[in-house]
């Protein structure tokens, strides 16, 4: 386009950008590009295109997430004027509860603050009577629309590379011309292949399926059963990696992360004890959630997602196994800004400053691939999972004890840290040493009750 | 009871820790290495000397308090307290550098602030 140094692929005054999709990435893209430009005293127009209406109730709005705003996020976003307002949250965050066969034990945050918030991406859940919920979708869409983006509400159908610039189609408007192309679609299989005809060494990220439902409660039996705390299961059932119960004002949310999930491994999963135990009594947590939905997560990130004038960020790029999905839309979508405007547009350009972070995040999920290979060791014995309890239930307890095992667990669950951190800190020796002594110290009196109960049985011969 | 149920779920939708009116939040002379943002409600910096206390300024909903502690090894050279309720989020120096490492474009905000304040400060010491 005109307003493009053709040698240095840079933006100038005037340069247009499309941002295709405006859930988290989009937005982050969205914001800090403008915010950027601002500091930078670049005048650019930017147009974000998303079809879906975010103030809908139920799938035609949302997302499809377990929406939790990570401890990291909350802080990098308060650094960073982004005050997520009350409104938008359904409820803080305080503790975790990890469930097992062998028992629960409450983790607390190592700060006395609510750091975590439980929000809705749409405008909650189908069936959802409150015409007033706020998601975290539209407060984000919002503040991008008042630092000057333009939202078009329109699918994109066709995408197509001119010689100095993106063209954009949609069904009901004339086609528009950028100067750069952001791709913000989620793991959308048909959207994503647009893109393959102007970046096309990218290849789809690889995905699996999820679980996500809600179950509608009164709020005052969200606080008495579940209070502020977010509930994780480590049980032995096949193909469940991670099991959740995330508490909101009048809804919880089930989030099932494995392999394939599909409505049998549900069934399994909220017929357990310890699931069963978690809502009132009269519950019908086995009747069908009238909100449901089984979305794909991005199991191995899309390689090369960039090309000259085009990036694709969050979940079309490379997010973060299994966690803190909104918290990778950020890394990835400030990351893609900075370059864009700082740096250049040039497939070079994005090479050299987004492809890194990008690799980054790959990287930190082979480690969490091997984090949650081990967790699945570790649901299925139940010496290690009565260690594991033993040694929480010791740091909780002592308020001089060092909080190794607690806080490891507390950045797997939030999802707070990186797996090559919470790894590191995993092989401490002192946690290494506390967790075997714990294991050995719930042996013995394992051991001791079945000596006693064989005698007894001898006796009774 | 009903209304102890509506304020204890309304507490629980707000990020950070919360403050009543006049509570102190930071107190000048002691040490502290936390950044602090306002979530929600107004703060009042006060500077003490033996002359009595100066409202330094009013910081409302995303403004930042206690920087200087996150650079400094000195001790706090204000007080901030709540002006009416007010709901406050801690930066820990340690998540904050790490922050900072993976993503410099975080110190931005701090550094533009930092600015406008020093501009501020020298108005007021430049004012006949």
């Amino acid at each position: 386009m005109s307003h493009m140094d053709a040698h240095e692929m840079e933006l100038t005054n005037g340069s247009r950008i499309a941002v295709i999709g405006g859930g988290p990435a989009g937005s982050f893209f969205s914001y800090y590009a403008l915010e950027y430009a601002r500091r930078f005293g670049l005048e650019i127009e930017l147009d974000i295109f998303e079809a879906k209406d975010f103030t809908k109730i139920g799938a035609s709005g949302c997302n499809h997430c377990g929406g939790i705003v990570s401890e990291s996020l909350v802080q990098d976003l308060a650094t960073d004027g982004l005050v997520i307002p009350s409104d938008i949250i359904q409820r803080t965050i305080s503790t975790y509860t990890l469930h097992t066969e062998q028992g629960t034990r409450i983790i607390r945050t190592p700060s006395e603050e609510h750091r975590i918030a439980s929000v809705f991406r749409g405008s909650g859940p189908r069936g959802c009577l409150e015409k007033n919920t706020n998601g975290f979708d539209n407060y984000m869409l919002e503040l991008c629309r008042q630092h000057g983006a333009r939202v078009i509400r329109e699918k994109v159908t066709a995408l197509e590379r001119t010689q100095d610039g993106i063209r954009v189609g949609c069904g009901k408007s004339p086609n528009r011309d950028y100067d750069l192309l952001v791709g913000a679609v989620g793991l959308n299989n048909k959207t994503l292949e647009l893109f393959k005809g102007v970046c096309p060494a990218y290849s789809l990220p690889e995905t699996t399926r999820a679980y996500i439902s809600e179950f509608m409660m009164k709020p005052v039996d969200v606080e008495g059963s579940l209070g502020s705390s977010m509930h994780v299961f480590l049980l032995n059932l096949p193909q469940i990696t991670f099991g959740a119960l995330i508490p909101k004002y009048n809804y919880v949310t089930l989030v099932l992360l494995g392999e394939d999930i599909d409505k049998e491994i549900v069934h399994n999963f909220v017929r357990s004890d310890q699931v069963r135990a978690c809502f009132p009594e009269d519950y019908p947590v086995d009747q069908i959630a009238p909100c449901q939905c089984y979305p794909y997560i991005n199991v191995k990130q899309g390689r090369h997602p960039f090309a000259d004038r085009v990036v694709l960020i969050g979940d079309s790029g490379s997010s973060k196994l299994y966690k803190n999905g909104i918290g990778a839309a950020l890394i990835t979508g400030k990351a893609a800004a900075s370059t864009a405007i700082f740096e250049g547009i040039s497939e070079k350009h994005f090479a050299k400053y987004y492809a890194p972070i990008c690799k980054d995040l790959d990287r930190d999920n082979m480690v969490g691939k091997l984090i949650f290979g081990v967790t699945r060791l570790i649901q299925k014995s139940s010496i290690i999972k009565r260690g594991i309890l033993h040694l929480v239930e010791r740091e909780q307890s002592d308020a001089a004890a060092s909080l190794r095992m607690s806080s490891v667990l507390w950045d797997t669950f939030t999802g707070s840290a990186g797996y090559r951190n919470i790894l590191r800190r995993f092989l401490h020796p002192g946690l290494l040493f506390g967790l075997i002594r714990s294991t050995i110290g719930t042996l013995v009196p394992t051991f001791n009750h079945q000596k006693h109960e064989k005698q007894e049985t001898r006796q009774t011969l | 009871m009903c209304q102890l149920l509506i304020i204890k779920n309304m507490r629980s939708k707000k990020l950070g820790r919360r403050y009543n009116d006049g509570e102190v939040i930071i107190k000048q002379g002691e040490t502290g290495n936390s950044l602090y943002v306002v979530q929600e409600g107004r703060v009042e910096v006060i500077h003490e000397s033996a002359d009595g206390d100066v409202k330094i300024a009013e910081l409302g909903i995303s403004d930042f308090f206690g920087e200087m502690g996150l650079f400094e090894e000195d001790v706090r050279s204000c007080t901030v307290r709540a002006a009416g309720d007010a709901t406050i989020l801690t930066i820990d120096k340690r998540n904050f550098f790490k922050s900072i490492r993976r993503d410099p474009s975080l110190a931005y905000r701090l550094l533009e602030k930092m600015s406008n304040r020093l501009r501020e400060a020298n108005e007021r010491i430049n004012a006949p």
